[in-house]
């Protein structure tokens, strides 16, 4: 299904979209696309949905299935609580991508803005995963109880990730591509040199990032990364008497 | 470090009586029994539960309040001393349970309610119909109707509506602070009542799935086990922003709690710190929270009311205006003497306002600025009798949310120790054999009694008031008086003080 979002309002549009894809629609293009909100939220339908245009914030929130195509760039609340499903974007994105998020694949070609997956958690075989190919801001990672975050700093800018990064994290993992000075990172977060281990794991999922964004492998690979993990995963465990 | 804390309770065990059947050091889950040739208590360890003067066949047990004075300080009160060694002791934040104990005063004990005499006769509720029946969610601002004589509908467009048959809702309380057994009664009396219950912020078990249109669901900081289904399955989605006991900080299920159940429900890995952050990161705004108000909206078809549930702190009417103008339809205020599953003392104890004040406010607030009609208002924070509710809804409020007085009809003694996972009764508790002490169709039938009381007193007082429906006394101020409140606070409350006539 093809729609002309100019001059659409999300609420419409969105529901024109859930409502195909309760008639069974499979996949959608949607054209001239400037802001509007929730595309693709609360699907639960594995259908693919092109994005032609600058979708607007919390894109696919607590999304649980679908594919979502970004040929441009996006805005605040990707993925926000989202459960399962794909979103690539062509672009940079905004701030507070991947919040508790649960499961699925946020993949960005360029940089993400401030609180990138911020308690993002995991369950069982779900493993959300984001990876950015850019740089990110302030409190990357902060809360963070589970999953994976990759960080590639491919553009060149300095420093690859703002402060406070993995405050209060514990659970999951980073893996940032360069180095990481110590005053940026929080205080509950442990910097580690990478194994055999993490290099296939970062490997299996950056075949797949290099692959819709045409980068090269190898020399992504060929970067020192830094992972950082947390020291405990009750970090405020002493906190307290009773 | 050795500790010189002082025991607070003495179990006093009259060995005449006792014949050593041992049920009460079965019983006992803080350990504070033993038998060693006879029953004998470790006083430091009794936290007054009173689950062991209760099953003992004999009565042979009562508790007392360990009788070491402190040497007299009005200022050095006991208390004060105590937490003072407690943290000397051990560096720590006292943690706590329940609701603020604290002598603040209780403005509900300061209202009176009016009654008919003579000129405009009362009405017996034995013979009348006395409706209790109430609708959450936003009202328009005018209806239309279309047809005519016998074939006429609504034209107006309503916003999805919730039936409450009794203006009293069950609090949130995740499952994680209580048991399953505590969620599973909560349900089954609210669906027997006509009324709610709600998940609080732990996700819904899969045994609670016929029961979803009668629970609210809650989304907090950490999400925990919100999916699209989640949302979907449900009477009403609420977005906790903050509660009454610990207002403007987060919530912490420590990992030792997460067990595989919880951990299916809350859906993160047995024994992980399941942590809830004081704020949701995505929300620094009205702008913010409209956002997430309207992402659910989305997510569940615009079917759904929304809720936004917030704590009771001074600049609650104007907060509470964002949030009806960020598109919620139900605002729920919990006041400062609400319960908890865990709080740190110093908040619980000195951090928040009264709800009755609170709620009075945010009606005045709403109703100045024209948008009283576009949210309901649920209140919570210490609602203890049927007295309570009524006040309350003269004050403003659609209706009541009840957690405390829920968990006392279901068992509970108020002994504060929530937090610890000991509790005897199997209400907030994660521990299987403790768990299965509450029965919960027993327990749902406490609670239905409870709330089938309420009722029956509620219709008593509408009935003393002239007026026949709930709905007639919501916002009926003038049907309240103070008693030995200072003119601010008449003023704050909107009341007339009593012994002023009309």
């Amino acid at each position: 299904m093809k729609i002309d979002a100019k001059g659409l309002h999300y609420r419409p549009m969105n529901k024109i979209i859930r409502d195909a894809v309760a008639a069974g629609e499979k996949e959608f293009e949607l054209d001239n696309v400037g802001g509007q909100r929730y595309i693709g939220t609360g699907l639960n339908e594995p259908v693919k949905i092109t994005i032609n245009g600058t979708p607007g914030n919390d894109l696919g929130a607590f999304m649980n299935g679908p594919k979502i195509i970004v040929n441009a760039n996006a805005q605040d609340g990707i993925a926000n609580t989202m459960n399962a499903g794909e979103i690539i974007v062509h672009g940079n994105v905004g701030d507070i991508i991947g919040y508790g998020m649960r499961g699925g694949k946020l993949y960005i070609k360029g940089d993400a803005g401030y609180r990138v997956g911020i308690h993002m958690k995991e369950y069982k075989k779900q493993v959300p995963v984001i990876i950015a190919g850019g740089t990110a801001g302030d409190f990357f990672g902060e809360y963070m109880a589970g999953g994976l975050i990759i960080l590639l700093g491919m553009n060149g800018k300095s420093p690859i990730v703002g402060d406070y990064v993995g405050t209060g994290m514990h659970g999951g993992v980073m893996y940032i591509r360069g180095k990481v000075d110590p005053y940026h990172l929080g205080k509950e977060v442990n910097c580690l040199e990478l194994n055999e281990e993490d290099m296939k794991l970062i490997g299996s999922y950056l075949k797949e990032y290099c692959e819709h964004f045409g980068f090269d492998l190898n020399e992504v690979m060929s970067g020192k990364f830094t992972k950082l993990v947390p020291l405990s995963h009750r970090p405020y465990g002493n906190l307290y008497v009773y | 470090m050795e500790s010189q804390l002082p025991a607070e309770f003495v179990v006093n065990v009259d060995h005449e009586r006792c014949r050593r059947c041992k049920r009460c050091v079965i019983n006992c889950s803080f350990s504070a029994i033993e038998f060693k040739d006879k029953v004998t208590p470790n006083h430091r360890l009794c936290v007054a539960c009173h689950r062991c003067a209760t099953f003992c066949p004999e009565s042979a047990i009562t508790i007392t309040e360990n009788p070491l004075d402190y040497k007299y300080g009005y200022n050095w009160s006991p208390e004060i001393r105590k937490n003072i060694l407690k943290q000397a002791e051990s560096g720590g934040i006292i943690l706590t349970g329940m609701g603020n104990p604290r002598p603040y005063p209780i403005y509900w004990d300061h209202m009176l309610i009016d009654a008919c005499q003579v000129t405009n006769p009362s009405i017996d509720p034995l013979r009348e119909p006395m409706e209790l029946r109430t609708y959450l969610g936003a009202k328009p601002e005018a209806i239309e109707f279309e047809g005519e004589h016998d074939n006429i509908s609504l034209k107006t467009e309503l916003a999805p509506q919730v039936k409450l048959d009794i203006p009293v809702v069950f609090a949130a309380m995740s499952y994680g602070a209580i048991s399953l057994n505590a969620h599973k009664a909560l349900a089954m009396a609210a669906r027997r009542m006509g009324t709610l219950m709600n998940t609080g912020e732990g996700g819904l078990h899969e045994d609670l799935a016929s029961y979803t249109d009668r629970i609210i669901v809650q989304v907090a900081s950490g999400r925990f086990g919100v999916t699209s289904k989640y949302l979907n399955n449900s009477a009403i989605v609420e977005i906790k922003i903050g509660q009454g006991a610990k207002p403007g900080i987060g919530g912490h299920l420590p990992g030792e709690k997460v067990g595989e159940d919880i951990s299916k429900t809350r859906m993160i890995p047995v024994g992980t710190d399941a942590l809830s952050p004081a704020p949701h990161h995505d929300i620094y705004s009205i702008e913010d929270l409209s956002q997430l108000i309207y992402a659910i909206k989305e997510a569940t078809d615009y079917k759904k009311p929304v809720s936004v549930k917030i704590a009771a702190v001074h600049n609650v009417a104007a907060i509470a205006s964002g949030i009806v103008r960020a598109g919620a339809d139900i605002v729920m205020i919990d006041g400062f003497r609400g319960g908890t599953g865990a709080a740190p003392m110093i908040i619980r104890d000195h951090v928040g306002i009264p709800i009755e004040l609170a709620l009075a406010a945010v009606d005045d607030r709403l109703r100045q600025e024209g948008i009283r009609n576009r949210a309901s208002i649920l209140v919570g924070g210490s609602i203890r009798q049927s007295a309570d509710v009524v006040k309350a809804i003269a004050l403003g409020a659609d209706a009541c949310v009840i957690g405390t007085a829920s968990l006392i009809a279901m068992g509970c003694r108020v002994c504060q120790k929530c937090y610890t996972g000991n509790c005897a009764w199997g209400i907030a508790t994660q521990k299987p054999e403790l768990v299965r002490r509450l029965n919960p169709e027993l327990a749902a039938d406490r609670l239905c009694n409870l709330l089938t009381a309420w009722g029956h007193e509620i219709q008593e007082v509408l009935g003393s008031l002239g007026i026949i429906a709930v709905e007639s006394l919501r916002g009926s101020r003038e049907r309240l008086r103070g008693v030995g409140l200072p003119q601010e606070t008449l003023d704050i409350l909107g009341i007339k003080h009593a012994g002023i006539g009309q």
